[in-house]
């Protein structure tokens, strides 16, 4: 037996996060510049994406380590990158908002640090109860957070979330527990090499096992805000802190689809017909997600309610690529990278246009999509980096959003899935009608006030980031594609 | 390396608006300046190219090919043919006088002409394409600056009109994504030139090609427009401010036309001609119900915008009439269309402008207060309803000659001539029209309205001078879009 211990260089960037999140504890007792905590765990989240760019470039062979639980594949990899920059952006995003708080900044920092750590163990595990254990410590550090205003409508917020998680979790923990009655494993590559070994009368005559995975995809369907567990989104996305929203928005969602793409893929891929059964029910998931979400954003008035059914919207879109994995062969990728893509695309739309929100909102005090009347002239360089973001989320050219669509659709075309494809980008037209209700207003309204609204360094940084990557993604993706491929092809179970 | 000319001329006018939008503190006056030299150039180095095309040669001229994304095989691919030059040079040319036709915009200049600049650079990229991803790239950029151009220096319902705009364009693209991503699973690539060439057998075997066809036709039919696609247009180009309506009509109807010869007609060329009875019923449509609409109309451009339904109509005619006259006709038609219809645009603009009334029915008598106004709308009038020695008369002439005599469509004789009615309702509103404006007894309000400055004059000039010009001597242009249509007929079998 190999002992575990010399597989701890591979877990690094996990304990350096880990060590971060304390160490911004620990000094928020000590330190009255509280900006300097902000500062320590931006330099923590960069010491931690480096460590994991230097293991993707060693391009060492994907393993299981920790008694294969834990898998260190280009796959995690891609989403710990992915995670880590979400969260200096955020962080980044954070700074002026935090600044408000009279208590408890540190613990802010903290438990963003924490739930982008549960995150990036959900895209590494392999393992049911490590799996949960990982959802968990995301959940919880989101429940607090989403309650950090401590007014009515955040303790609302994160009240709901709670008891909502709460469920979704029990339902999730319970299709875990289905699935390890019937195949008695709770490693990944386990089940599947159970499952495979079933004979097909075997899987008919256990509809628990059909059943299990079911409720799993209820459980994760939470996370990912599909449709119809959706229902906690509107209001935890109104009443938590506008740098939280953002955050829930694209990580808390990434996070989602990574887990279920690797139990999916690697547990329920074979037999053929059981993955056609799992991407039909995405598939139905997808095109009831993004109708009804972009059926009920056209009449929003608060654009952080607005951006939440947008975001149900768009967990449509990518659960096309999820149905796309469930058709596609095994060998073919178009799908893994479609998604992968995708939401790498939308957390930095996403990001860009809710900095932008909390510039605006630090300024106006109001999320009122008619109070962004005339952003146009009092902030030009925060309407033009919102007005890319929504076309971007249209999906329209040049922002990232058309090539992430134009990519997830070909590999789901490709499939056989032409009338979901359809679907979708009927939903499009539908979604650029309230999108650009926002742009109208800020560029033709007339301005409520002559005060030019001003943004801080943090800010600018943060959305100067998110915009420019917005671009480069839609005009030379060529990379972050590539990217995404190669992540989508290493796979450890 | 040769120069690169196609890159040049199409991403000129969108380095210009960046220079305009991003350097603080340009006066108006140089931000106009700024619009005229960023459209000069591309003007000139079309004008160029036009002249040292090689017009014995049917293939792809000026070509540009980088690899772009290799993960999905497509390319920068640029490259002109008979076909798309003279629409290159249609838009360069319009591209530079709507800067003179602007001069005057106060509202918020800086962004005004950023916006009328990058939408230059999106329509020139369209007809410049051969990849079909970057060719659906610059066709969706286009509805960007076109929506903030409306909605902010519109008039009228000027925000309904744009998003009115946006929601049909948007969604006859999504269609027309969906058929470029079948056939790209089809085929595996997304060169328009490959797959024209040797895709056919592959699109059949896989999923009917027939169904493609229309998911793309849709696309294009939107923005040709096709009857019953059009109830945008008549919106956007009376709402638009019109130096916009000049773009609007004179350029980017085209990339309707445009889309349907070289990707429905070059790629489907049998469904093409199973299906083109049906297109040639609705262009019939197009060009006996749009007359007859215009003919209706009180306001003045509304009026114009509802005559280029009808003209579009001919421009359908001529594509899915499918012979080789025809097809020169109806790229004719799109050339001569716009340069008409752009001048019809910029006077309606110009009467609007000084007389400050759009309504037909309280116009009147103004031929004594701007004479030379009401001479050139008469010419951009009679050019429109087809008068010989005008650049209308040649396309119309090849359309109809053309499609008369195509063996490609059976029972094509009797549309044909059904369509030619289409002219004697087209003369009955262009004069009837001239008469209302021009000609009823003057009136004691618009005594003081002026006539046309210099710089007015000027692109006036500018304006009759292509007209009679192509109009004189048609061959400048046939002989070039004759190199264009020879491959197309190749594919057809013709």
């Amino acid at each position: 037996m190999v002992s575990q211990t010399m597989f701890i260089p591979l877990f690094l960037p996990e304990l350096t996060l880990a060590v971060t999140a304390v160490v911004v504890i620990l000094l928020d007792l000590f330190l009255k510049q509280k900006l300097v905590l902000a500062v320590v765990s931006i330099a923590g989240l960069l010491v931690a994406a480096g460590m994991t760019l230097g293991m993707w470039s060693s391009s060492l062979p994907p393993v299981l380590i920790f008694f294969n639980t834990l898998a260190v594949d280009s796959f995690a990899l891609f989403f710990k990158l992915l995670f880590l920059v979400i969260a200096a952006l955020v962080i980044l995003a954070s700074a002026d908002y935090v600044a408000k708080f009279r208590r408890f900044q540190g613990e802010y920092y903290a438990l963003v640090l924490l739930s982008a750590l549960g995150m990036m163990l959900m895209a590494a595990t392999t393992e049911l109860i490590s799996i949960y254990l990982a959802l968990e410590l995301t959940s919880i550090s989101l429940y607090i957070l989403v309650g950090f205003l401590k007014d009515p409508k955040s303790t609302e917020a994160s009240l709901k979330y709670l008891l909502l998680g709460a469920v979704a979790s029990a339902v999730l923990l319970f299709g875990m527990a289905l699935v390890f009655g019937f195949t008695g494993q709770t490693q990944l590559g386990d089940i599947a090499a159970a499952i495979q070994g079933m004979s097909l009368a075997g899987v008919l005559s256990s509809p628990g096992l059909i059943a299990g995975m079911v409720l799993m995809v209820a459980g994760f369907g939470f996370k990912i805000a599909a449709v119809p567990f959706h229902m906690w989104v509107p209001d935890v996305y109104e009443g938590a802190p506008t740098p939280i929203t953002a955050y829930l928005s694209v990580a808390s969602k990434a996070a989602g689809f990574a887990v279920i793409l690797r139990v999916f893929y690697s547990a329920f891929g074979l037999p053929t017909w059981l993955s056609l059964d799992w991407g039909m029910l995405f598939a139905i998931l997808a095109a009831v997600g993004m109708t009804v979400g972009n059926v009920i954003a056209l009449p929003q008035t608060n654009i952080k309610r607005m951006l939440g059914y947008s975001s149900i919207a768009q967990a449509g879109y990518l659960m096309v690529g999820l149905a796309t994995v469930g058709f596609a062969s095994a060998g073919d990728i178009a799908g893994r990278s479609g998604l992968l893509f995708f939401l790498a695309s939308y957390a930095l739309t996403n990001l860009g246009a809710f900095i932008a929100i909390i510039a605006i909102s630090n300024k106006l005090d109001s999320d009122l999509i008619q109070d962004y009347s005339g952003m146009a002239k009092r902030a030009p360089v925060l309407a033009l980096a919102l007005t890319l973001c929504l076309i971007s989320l249209i999906g329209m050219p040049p922002a990232a959003g058309f090539m992430a669509k134009f990519y997830i659709f070909s590999g789901a075309v490709q499939n056989g899935l032409l009338w979901l494809v359809i679907i979708a980008v009927i939903n499009s037209v539908i979604s650029a009608y309230y999108y650009l209700r926002v742009v109208k207003v800020m560029w033709t309204g007339k301005p409520a006030a002559r005060s030019k609204v001003p943004s801080s360094m943090a800010l600018r940084v943060a959305l100067a980031v998110s915009c420019l990557g917005v671009l480069a993604l839609g005009i030379v993706p060529g990379f972050v594609m590539k990217l995404a491929e190669m992540a989508a092809q290493m796979f450890a179970f | 390396m040769d120069f690169n000319y196609l890159t040049t001329i199409i991403f000129l006018p969108a380095l210009g608006a960046v220079i305009i939008a991003f350097i603080p503190g340009l006066s108006h006056r140089v931000i106009r300046w700024l619009s005229v030299i960023f459209t000069f150039i591309p003007l000139a180095l079309s004008v160029y190219l036009f002249a040292i095309f090689d017009r014995a040669s049917g293939a792809i001229q000026f070509e540009e090919k980088l690899s772009w994304i290799p993960a999905i095989n497509a390319h920068y691919h640029l490259g002109v043919d008979g076909i798309s030059l003279p629409l290159v040079i249609l838009m360069a040319l319009l591209g530079f006088l709507v800067v003179l036709i602007s001069w005057k915009i106060d509202l918020r200049p800086r962004e005004y002409f950023a916006w009328l600049l990058l939408l230059e650079t999106s329509i020139l990229g369209v007809f410049c394409s051969l990849d079909l991803l970057l060719f659906f790239l610059f066709w969706e950029i286009e509805v960007i600056p076109m929506y903030f151009l409306i909605s902010i220096w519109g008039t009228g319902r000027k925000e309904y009109s744009a998003i009115k705009y946006v929601i049909y364009t948007l969604f006859g693209s999504a269609f027309m994504l969906a058929g470029i991503l079948s056939l790209y699973f089809a085929t595996g690539s997304l060169s328009m030139v490959d797959i024209a060439q040797g895709g056919m057998a592959m699109v059949q075997s896989v999923m009917p090609a027939a169904a493609i066809f229309w998911l793309l036709i849709i696309g294009f039919a939107v923005k040709l427009p096709v009857f019953p696609l059009h109830t945008w247009l008549p919106d956007a180009h009376t709402d638009a401010p019109t130096a916009v309506s000049v773009v609007l009509a004179g350029a980017l109807l085209k990339m309707g036309g445009y889309g349907m010869i070289r990707v429905c007609v070059s790629i489907f060329p049998q469904v093409a001609q199973q299906f083109a009875l049906i297109l040639i019923v609705l262009a019939v449509v197009n060009v006996l119900y749009g007359a007859a609409i215009t003919m209706r109309q009180t306001d003045l451009k509304r009026m114009i915008a509802y005559s280029s339904v009808s003209h579009m109509g001919y421009v359908l005619l001529g594509i899915f009439a499918l012979g080789q006259v025809s097809l020169v006709g109806a790229t004719m038609q799109m050339f001569s269309h716009g340069i008409i219809t752009g001048l019809l645009f910029a006077m309606a603009g110009l009467v609007m402008h000084n007389s400050k009334e759009r309504d037909l029915r309280k116009l009147g008598g103004l031929a004594r207060q701007m004479p030379v106004i009401a001479v050139v709308f008469s010419v951009a009038g009679l050019a429109s309803l087809g008068l010989p020695t005008t650049s209308g008369f040649a396309a119309e002439f090849l359309v109809f000659v053309g499609s008369f005599t195509s063996a490609a469509v059976a029972g094509i004789k009797l549309w044909t001539i059904l369509g030619v009615l289409g002219i004697v309702i087209t003369a009955g509103y262009i004069l009837w029209m001239l008469q209302r404006v021009f000609y009823n007894s003057p009136q004691d309000k618009f005594n003081k309205v002026k006539d046309a400055d210099i710089l007015e004059r000027v692109y006036m000039f500018v304006f009759v001078a292509v007209i009679m010009g192509v109009g004189i001597y048609p061959a400048i242009l046939t002989d070039v879009i004759q190199a264009g249509v020879m491959p197309v007929m190749g594919l057809l079998g013709g």
